[in-house]
């Protein structure tokens, strides 16, 4: 079958670990205010096979050593599961590490074939980047335009069917960093057994030019890029390293 | 018992058994280092105060507008300056140009205009007699070569197709082993070059009487070095006996070479090793101490710093600046499997701390997969700090060159002492596609007698249709047109070499190297990316000419996409393939002065901007007069696959058809290398 794709990363050194092909998938549900790729949101992309697309990362197999791989992301690579299913199914037949950067928005619960078919695909993914928008669920809802629900449920999925992940959190001056919903957040991990890392991603303003590109308003006009004492601190929270207090 | 007492100490071998032959020195008695930095002593108050001298000389020659002092009457040689000092009770190791620090040297023999011109920009007057002895009575390289260039020839400079050519400045490039100085004494080599002289004996042809006039000129060479050493009160005539006088005597070795010529990159070789030898032996007599031997390599270094020469405005416009290339050469594996890296090797990367970072010495390292990994992680380190650091495919090159081969300017690789090349710039294989499609008349220059396009080559038939270009037909006519090129920058480049030989020969230099050697021939390609990526552009989508009232074919309309060399996309990197094979096929089939061996680079660092100046727009989209990319580098902002994509197509290039080497630049910020944490 054949995956929309927004475009390939050739040497990814900040999706997942050791040097990764990135494969950028075309559409996203969530329009969160601070995304700097706005134009992975709506349709379109370039149709590949899944054959093409693993046979492009496996030109790279020698840059991956013994961390590397390839990283689906997005836009939110779960909404073509399928082709993300076949993709790896490929690349795991290759002894290829996978991982997927995702909201988990997609996941539901009470759906026996949202979870069969994300069962699936826990069989062919090595490690899952969990992007926890806003750990309040209104809080989330203005931010990205959909409850937190799936995805902390998709949390707790992986997490009992002992499925390695990295939490990471977009750390937002006024949005996503007072002390007490980082605070939240901490508590919530607290209930999952497979957190391998978490990772703090500082608000930076180099999605702007995309959205004058686009003709599209910037929703977060005037918003600085957190300090290094911040993104420090709520490092220190979420990672649960400030002790007792 | 060693024949001298500077051998005493060192394992024998070849090298000493009436042989010139460092290598050999080298691997019998150097001692490989698999530790880390820690043993590094930091700057003594010396090297302080005598750095700080430097840097107020470099505060007030940026001052004065780039030039502090120059000559405008000695003409360099070995001999023309007494000694000169920065700081003659604090410098450990001495010499310098001229007979003050800063005071740049003049250096007529490339060309006199030249020199003249140079001295103008910056306010200074060009000696009467000076003048009036290279215009009356001794002519200059310069001049040789206008006297023997065809029309055609000074047609395809002009026209800047072939650019950059050492028709008027020193061809550079050629590093001599002043290692030899050190190892052997003055004398010694005097002998041996006496020995090979009287070997050349039979019938006089040419090349013989040529062969034995130019080893008289090395070894008339080798003893004004010994004269120029006497005059700082060293005697270099015996082997060094002291890491201090090897160091010195090198040193001294290579100052004659810049006072000898201003060539375009004065590289130093592969030093550190060989003098890691001498630093050991002393270390380990109790002679001095670790902070005195990096005293030593801190005063070479400082040394190295403040080479300078006299040039003209358009030289620092087409590099960047006025880089000397003083390229030195560390680490890298030995043959045998063990790795070339000594403490002298962390020593003199040290002094990019100890002195702070510099873009001169050109600290090249030679990379390997197998290098210690101790050394990998302080070459980082330093990096990091300091942005100083060129590194090269040791992996790569030592294959075809061995264990002993440095590197000439910034990628050219040559065996130490046995391997020479003709400089030779580049053509312009951007602006030749031009030519192609306009048979052979240039898109931006005229004719100055009649007005109309200038026609450079003979006149091929040109493209006459105002379809879309079909690829078959340009892929063919370009074929021819680089037919044409090659031979014509071939034959120029004979004229050039020649006269460089005849009117600025290289005495010092090849007095250190084998009286035997091998030459290459190193010719150059500018424009591959703009040039594959056009030939993309017809290829896979519609590219259609848009003629000027001359008919000339001066832009293009490009209807749909095309796959763009940088993005590890076989149907463009192909086109670059072919590119590079066939121009080198063509230039292959001439022949070459001296029975030099033909080889290409693609390494225009920073000229890329002057050359793609000077060629109009071409049918990859680029707009005429911006900068082609640098080297094999993809055409800017059109590499959309992220590095390694980039990269790979870059690699695709068969080295074996550019062995002077192939270069990409390549900058990314540390966030793009990962996380921290």
């Amino acid at each position: 079958m054949t995956g929309r794709i927004h475009s390939f990363e050739s040497f990814g050194t900040v999706d997942g670990p050791g040097i990764r092909f990135v494969v950028f998938l075309q559409g996203c549900p969530l329009r969160c205010q601070y995304c700097h790729n706005p134009d992975t949101w709506g349709h379109g992309g370039e149709e590949h096979t899944a054959e093409d697309v693993a046979a492009r990362a496996l030109r790279y197999r020698n840059y991956f050593g013994d961390k590397g791989g390839v990283t689906v992301t997005g836009g939110e690579p779960l909404l073509q599961t399928e082709f993300v299913i076949e993709l790896f199914t490929i690349l795991k037949s290759k002894g290829i590490h996978t991982c997927v950067d995702t909201s988990g928005i997609t996941f539901r619960a009470d759906d026996p074939e949202s979870v069969k078919k994300h069962e699936a695909l826990l069989e062919v993914t090595d490690l899952f980047l969990l992007d926890i928008k806003h750990i309040d669920e209104e809080a989330c809802k203005k931010l990205t335009g959909h409850s937190n629900r799936n995805t902390l449920v998709f949390a707790e999925f992986l997490s009992e069917r002992g499925k390695k992940m990295w939490i990471r959190q977009v750390l937002v001056p006024g949005l996503t960093d007072s002390e007490a919903s980082l605070r939240r957040t901490r508590v919530f991990l607290d209930k999952l057994n497979t957190v391998e890392k978490v990772e703090v991603l500082p608000y930076h303003t180099l999605g702007v030019v995309k959205y004058e590109k686009l003709g599209m308003e910037y929703p977060l006009k005037g918003v600085e890029a957190p300090t290094k004492e911040s993104v420090q601190e709520a490092k220190r929270i979420l990672r649960g390293e400030e002790g007792d207090v | 018992m060693m024949q001298y007492k500077g051998w005493e100490g060192f394992v024998p071998g070849k090298w000493c058994n009436d042989e010139v032959d460092v290598r050999d020195f080298i691997q019998r008695n150097y001692t490989p280092y698999e530790g880390d930095a820690a043993f590094l002593a930091p700057a003594t108050e010396a090297t302080k105060k005598l750095w700080e001298i430097v840097c107020d000389l470099s505060k007030k020659e940026r001052e004065a507008g780039g030039v502090l002092n120059a000559d405008t009457k000695i003409i360099s040689t070995l001999t023309s300056h007494g000694a000169g000092y920065l700081d003659k009770d604090l410098e450990k190791i001495v010499g310098l140009q001229t007979d003050e620090p800063f005071k740049r040297s003049l250096q007529p023999f490339g060309g006199i205009r030249i020199s003249e011109s140079a001295l103008q920009i910056y306010g200074y007057e060009l000696d009467d007699s000076v003048r009036e002895i290279f215009s009356k009575y001794r002519k200059t390289h310069n001049e040789g070569v206008f006297d023997a260039y065809t029309p055609e020839m000074r047609a395809a400079r002009s026209a800047h197709i072939l650019t950059g050519l050492p028709d008027g400045y020193g061809r550079g490039r050629i590093v001599g082993d002043y290692r030899r100085v050190a190892l052997y004494g003055v004398d010694y080599l005097i002998r041996k070059k006496e020995e090979d002289k009287l070997a050349m004996s039979g019938d006089m042809t040419p090349d013989k009487v040529r062969d034995r006039e130019e080893v008289s000129e090395q070894i008339k060479a080798l003893k004004a070095l010994k004269e120029m050493a006497a005059s700082y009160g060293c005697d270099i005539s015996q082997p060094a006996t002291t890491a201090q006088e090897a160091i010195q005597a090198l040193y001294f070795g290579y100052l004659g070479a810049v006072k000898d010529q201003n060539g375009a990159a004065m590289s130093i070789g592969r030093n550190s090793t060989f003098l890691d030898i001498y630093i050991e032996r002393d270390l380990a007599k109790g002679l001095i101490t670790e902070s005195q031997a990096q005293e030593f390599i801190d005063h070479f270094i400082m040394k190295l710093r403040i080479v300078k020469f006299m040039r003209t405005k358009e030289y620092n416009e087409l590099f960047s600046g006025d880089p000397t290339w003083v390229t030195e050469v560390i680490g890298g594996m030995g043959v045998d499997g063990r790795s070339l890296v000594t403490k002298s090797s962390f020593r003199i990367l040290h002094t990019l701390d100890n002195l702070g970072p510099a873009p001169e010495p050109n600290l090249t390292v030679l990379w390997s997969k197998r290098l210690p990994l101790a050394f990998k992680r302080y070459c980082a380190e330093i990096s990091i700090r300091t942005s100083s650091i060129q590194y090269e495919s040791d992996d790569l090159m030592r294959p075809e060159m061995g264990d002993d081969y440095c590197i000439a300017c910034c990628i050219s690789c040559m065996r130490v002492g046995k391997d020479m090349q003709f400089f030779g710039a580049r053509a312009n294989l951007a602006k030749c596609l031009l030519y192609a499609i306009n048979g052979g008349k240039d898109e931006l220059m005229k004719d100055k007698k009649t007005g109309k396009p200038m026609q450079v080559s003979p006149e091929f038939m040109p493209i006459t249709s105002n379809d879309a270009l079909d690829f078959e037909e340009v892929k063919a006519k370009f074929d021819n047109m680089m037919t044409w090129l090659a031979e014509l920058y071939v034959n120029t480049l004979n004229v050039i070499h020649y006269m460089h030989d005849k009117y600025c020969y290289e005495s010092l230099e090849m007095a250190l190297h084998d009286t035997k050697v091998r030459r290459f021939f190193a010719t150059g390609i500018a424009g591959l990316s703009c040039a594959a990526d056009s030939l993309s552009a017809i290829k896979y989508a519609k590219v259609y000419p848009i003629r000027n009232e001359d008919g000339i074919v001066v832009d293009f309309r490009i209807e749909g996409e095309f796959p763009k060399y940088g993005n590890n996309d076989d149907r463009a990197d192909e086109l670059a393939v072919w590119l590079l094979k066939t121009f080198m096929k063509k230039v292959k089939s001439h022949y070459t002065y001296r029975e030099s061996v033909p080889t290409t680079s693609i390494l225009t660092i920073t000229s890329n901007v002057v050359y793609g100046k000077k060629t109009g727009n071409t049918p990859d989209g680029r707009r005429g007069g911006t900068p082609l990319a640098p080297g094999a580098n993809p055409m800017h902002g059109r590499d959309s696959n992220g590095a390694l994509a980039s990269l790979e197509s870059v690699a695709k290039l068969p080295y074996e058809y550019s062995r002077d080497g192939i270069s990409n630049t390549f900058s990314i910020t540390p966030n793009s290398l990962g996380k921290e944490d």
